[in-house]
């Protein structure tokens, strides 16, 4: 990353007569745009930039250099799994054969459709589930379109009054809100102090007006919910169905499937556990899976075998349509060619060294860092901020704080955790290595974690005041709100 | 041990030496044993580079693609070799959502920049930083409606909007408890007088309608803000990007919202995805936006930067309240949107469209000239329209895709019609040539 401020917009380079492409003379003659008439046609220009060829891509370039991906250093954003994205997923979904249009018949598209099946049959494997879409764009649309498969399944029963969703109070924010989309009203359910769902808290929420309960296992903290076949017992008793949250699915590869938990549908992000690019905040992909007598709820189209050849068949029962067509399909691509690469016996490993990573860290950093619950952890962790003695006391309004951590991090060129959530610990700081890290990468950061704790010590302000040495330093937040400036004027 | 994974043995028994356990296994001892799987997964083995290379490559060969002459929401435009080239800057596409604003002014501006133009190509104020494509951004346009009205749960949509955006909405509109009421057509447009009524009894949160429409029509939409305003309703206008440089804008319609695809900015068919949904709209209705939005302020040396901002409207804050469940979007598409306009300018968006237009004109006249065509709107369009097939319209594409074309998507609805596409990238030799075989081809 290139520490000086680059800054400038697109807009600042633009002068009137420039082109930046090339189209070859219209061959057809005699059909004029503007005979469309004032009616339908704009009547201002659009503002776009006029630019050449190489200022938009040193621009561009120079923007890149000011910015921080897995390819630059240690990412450990807990909840995120920011593993490294292998070159040959990037090299394989732009191969030209995939360059499809969407409506092309399906028996033009076999290949297409294959690979889709083959990533879905794979899901299922590993999800210990039946059957998977890969339509659903992103995790929180996978979330969404799991819940309207509860939803269709509890109405196709008749079963018309299932309208809440229990939640536990340390859930994604995108639970909550993907249910409150899908019509539902969220019953939240108390964490114990270990971080776990309370059984006790959990029994008097039951009734015949539950869909289900979405969970997601490790939770938010990082700790196996030890007593899911429990919980899962105790939903399914009611009616309800078990629906889990795949964002955590990394450290389970192999090693305990949702199905064999109890869950009945659920979603995974391809960006977060098959290592396709996070692209900034998207795209990703979600599919959804459900357990055996679920899959005609999913939605459509889907693909199906018929005979000696792929199709795509639309269901009557389905919820219906969420997406364009068959969902972000370079991104299912990128995934299927790490599926493959990794096989049966990989794709356990990279679960169970991104567990040894996680708990190699926070057994190094304890001493200077409060850890609210001493148990062996999953693929993260949280840190409840720096231990008194390094940062001060949490209730003074001038300790140390999470964010100050965060921001030193940064002067190190190191991306920072994840801070203040999950929200059960007030400088929560959730930390997610990933199997793709190295131990001199960890005992680099482990070092200056600790040496930001000595800093923080013997000189707060340095913490308070930092970023020093990136290419912008902190940002008024407030301001952006006050004086909003959303577009370049 | 493996290529992604960088443990030695002797890393690995240091590193359990730290935790106190003696085995990987031992990681997961609190895991009660009847819920594990206690055998391998039932998956092929690991696989080299050149051996995974060739199964793909093998998949990829399977495919036809075809000589695109279809639409309906995927069109097949030029993109400047320059847009996947920045694209594959890994700075870019491994970075996370830019919540670390000092080492993420890359992802921002791009995102400043593609919100600018958005915001200018549609007439509106401000546009946010992505939708997942055009469909799920009509949904989110449909809740935003109710979200800005009080007390009304009614949205309107036109009939004449793209069946795939229609049945997402439709989708939304069941589980989200809203009454969506289609709005019927006439002539192949939405009929006016129909959403009139629809409107004037006061029970409205707003009208969508589209633009192009499903037949590739250019709908007029003069006094339908106003009728809207005076009933307090909203107008939003779903549009094919690319058509927003040279079409009346939302903005110049009176409209609200401005929602859809841009998929036709620079982005590859790629059969159906990553594409980018855009949601423009004007300042005042900002805190009922959902999705993620870029703003300008300034750093601690005073130096114009950018951050995410307005996040008191979102799920990680928000939760059950929040605008929208939206998180990951399609952040990434932004970079292409921002770079194809970039290198296209007003005078590359104008020539684009005055090709795609001279190009379906003249397939639309020289198909009609084949005999085989007849007419069913008299309509103005700009790069896709519908025509009747006189003889059975399956039977005629499907001989044109054995010889390599794709000619169109069958219309919803209308039996024996066919919705046909062209764009700057179709030559008139490959329209001659198409023509040729259809006229050589029973019907």
């Amino acid at each position: 990353m290139n520490r000086t401020y680059y800054g400038k917009l697109i807009f600042e380079l633009s002068k009137h007569g420039r082109v930046g492409y090339s189209l070859p003379q219209c061959e057809i003659k005699g059909y004029q745009l503007e005979d469309l008439g004032a009616t339908y046609l704009r009547q201002t220009e659009p503002l776009l930039p006029e630019c050449d060829e190489l200022t938009v891509v040193r621009h561009y370039t120079n923007m890149s250099n000011n910015n921080f991906g897995v390819d630059t250093g240690f990412y450990p954003l807990g909840s995120c799994t920011m593993k490294y994205n292998p070159k040959l997923n990037e090299e394989l979904c732009q191969l030209p054969g995939f360059n499809l249009h969407p409506m092309t018949p399906a028996q033009y598209a076999q290949g297409s459709l294959k690979l889709y099946d083959e990533v879905q049959k794979t899901l299922a494997e590993i999800a210990g589930l039946s059957r998977f879409t890969l339509n659903p764009y992103a995790g929180a649309h996978g979330e969404l379109t799991g819940l309207m498969v509860i939803r269709s399944y509890h109405i196709s029963r008749g079963d018309t009054q299932r309208t809440k969703i229990i939640v536990p109070d340390s859930a994604h924010g995108t639970n909550p809100a993907s249910a409150a989309v899908c019509g539902l009203q969220i019953v939240e359910v108390k964490s114990l102090a270990d971080g776990t769902v309370d059984v006790e808290a959990l029994k008097p929420l039951l009734g015949p007006d539950i869909a289900g309960m979405m969970m997601t296992n490790p939770n938010t903290l990082g700790l196996f919910e030890t007593k899911i076949p429990e919980i899962a017992k105790l939903v399914h008793e009611c009616g309800g169905l078990m629906y889990y949250d795949g964002a955590n699915l990394n450290p389970m590869l192999g090693v305990c499937r949702p199905g064999d938990m109890g869950f009945d549908v659920m979603h995974i992000n391809l960006h977060k556990t098959f290592s396709t690019p996070h692209g900034g905040g998207g795209p990703g992909s979600g599919p959804v899976g459900v357990r055996k007598g679920l899959e005609q709820f999913l939605p459509n189209p889907q693909v199906v075998k018929g005979e000696g050849c792929y199709e795509l068949h639309c269901d009557d029962e389905s919820l219906g349509y969420i997406s364009f067509f068959l969902g972000n399909f370079g991104i299912i691509i990128r995934a299927y060619a790490y599926l493959l690469s990794l096989g049966k016996e990989n794709i356990p490993l990279a679960g169970k060294l991104s567990v040894l990573n996680a708990n190699y860290i926070k057994e190094s950093l304890r001493s200077h860092y409060n850890l609210p619950i001493d148990t062996i952890c999953k693929h993260e962790f949280v840190f409840d901020g720096l231990r008194e003695e390094y940062g001060g006391d949490h209730h003074a309004a001038e300790h140390v704080t999470t964010l100050d951590v965060a921001k030193r991090l940064l002067d190190y060129g190191f991306h920072a955790p994840t801070i203040y959530f999950p929200l059960l610990f007030h400088e929560a700081m959730m930390i997610e290595p990933t199997e793709t890290e190295s131990k001199e990468t960890l005992d680099d950061f482990i070092a200056v974690m600790k040496q930001i704790a000595e800093e923080a010590k013997a000189d707060p302000q340095l913490l308070k005041t930092s970023p020093h040495d990136t290419p912008v330093r902190r940002m008024d937040d407030v301001k952006a709100v006050k004086e909003p400036h959303f577009t370049y004027k | 041990m493996y290529k992604y994974f960088p443990h030695t043995a002797d890393d690995i028994q240091q590193m359990l030496d730290i935790i106190g356990v003696r085995s990987l296994d031992d990681l997961y001892a609190e895991i009660p044993e009847e819920i594990k799987l206690h055998r391998e997964l039932n998956l092929p083995s690991e696989k080299s580079e050149e051996e995974v290379r060739s199964i793909i490559q093998g998949l990829a060969a399977q495919n036809k693609p075809l000589i695109c002459f279809a639409g309906a929401g995927s069109y097949d435009h030029y993109t400047p070799s320059v847009v996947p080239f920045i694209a594959s800057r890994s700075e870019f596409s491994t970075s996370y959502t830019p919540y670390q604003a000092e080492i993420s002014q890359g992802t921002l501006q791009y995102i400043f920049e593609y919100q600018t133009l958005m915001a200018d190509l549609t007439g509106m104020d401000i546009s946010n930083a992505s939708m997942y494509d055009g469909t799920t951004a009509t949904a989110e346009a449909m809740m935003m409606c109710i979200a800005a009205a009080k007390k009304r749960n009614r949205v309107l949509i036109s009939q004449t909007m793209q069946p795939a955006v229609l049945a997402v909405v439709r989708t939304y509109a069941k589980f989200h408890g809203v009454d969506l009421v289609e709005v019927s057509e006439k002539d192949g447009v939405m009929d006016k007088d129909a959403a009139r009524e629809l409107i004037e009894q006061d029970d409205v949160a707003g009208l969508i309608v589209a633009q192009p429409n499903r037949y590739g029509l250019i709908e007029d939409f003069t006094g339908l803000a106003d009728l809207c305003h005076e009933h307090k309703a909203l107008l939003a206008v779903n549009t094919m990007a690319s058509a927003l440089a040279v079409l009346k804008s939302p903005g110049e319609w009176g409209a609200d919202i401005a929602c859809g695809d841009a998929q036709s900015l620079g982005i590859p068919m790629g059969y159906g995805g990553p594409y980018i949904g855009y949601l423009c709209t004007k300042e005042a209705l900002v805190r009922k936006m959902p999705g993620r939005l870029v703003g300008a302020t300034t750093d601690a040396d005073g130096r114009r930067t950018f951050v995410l901002t307005m996040q008191a409207r979102e799920q990680h804050i928000r939760r059950e309240k929040a605008t929208s469940n939206i998180c990951t979007a399609q952040g990434f598409m932004c970079l292409y949107v921002a770079c194809y306009l970039s290198l296209m300018g007003p005078k590359g968006m104008r020539e684009v469209n005055e090709q795609s237009y001279a190009s379906a004109h003249y397939l639309h006249d020289e198909l009609l000239k084949t005999g085989k065509f007849e007419k069913v709107y008299d309509t103005a369009f700009l790069n896709e329209f519908t025509l009747h097939v006189k003889g059975n319209a399956r039977k005629l594409r499907e001989a044109l895709a054995e010889k390599g074309y794709l000619l169109g998507v069958p219309t919803l609805f209308k039996s024996d019609c066919l919705t046909i596409a062209s764009t700057e990238r179709r030559t008139k030799q490959e329209i001659d040539n198409m023509i040729d075989l259809i006229k050589t081809t029973a019907l």
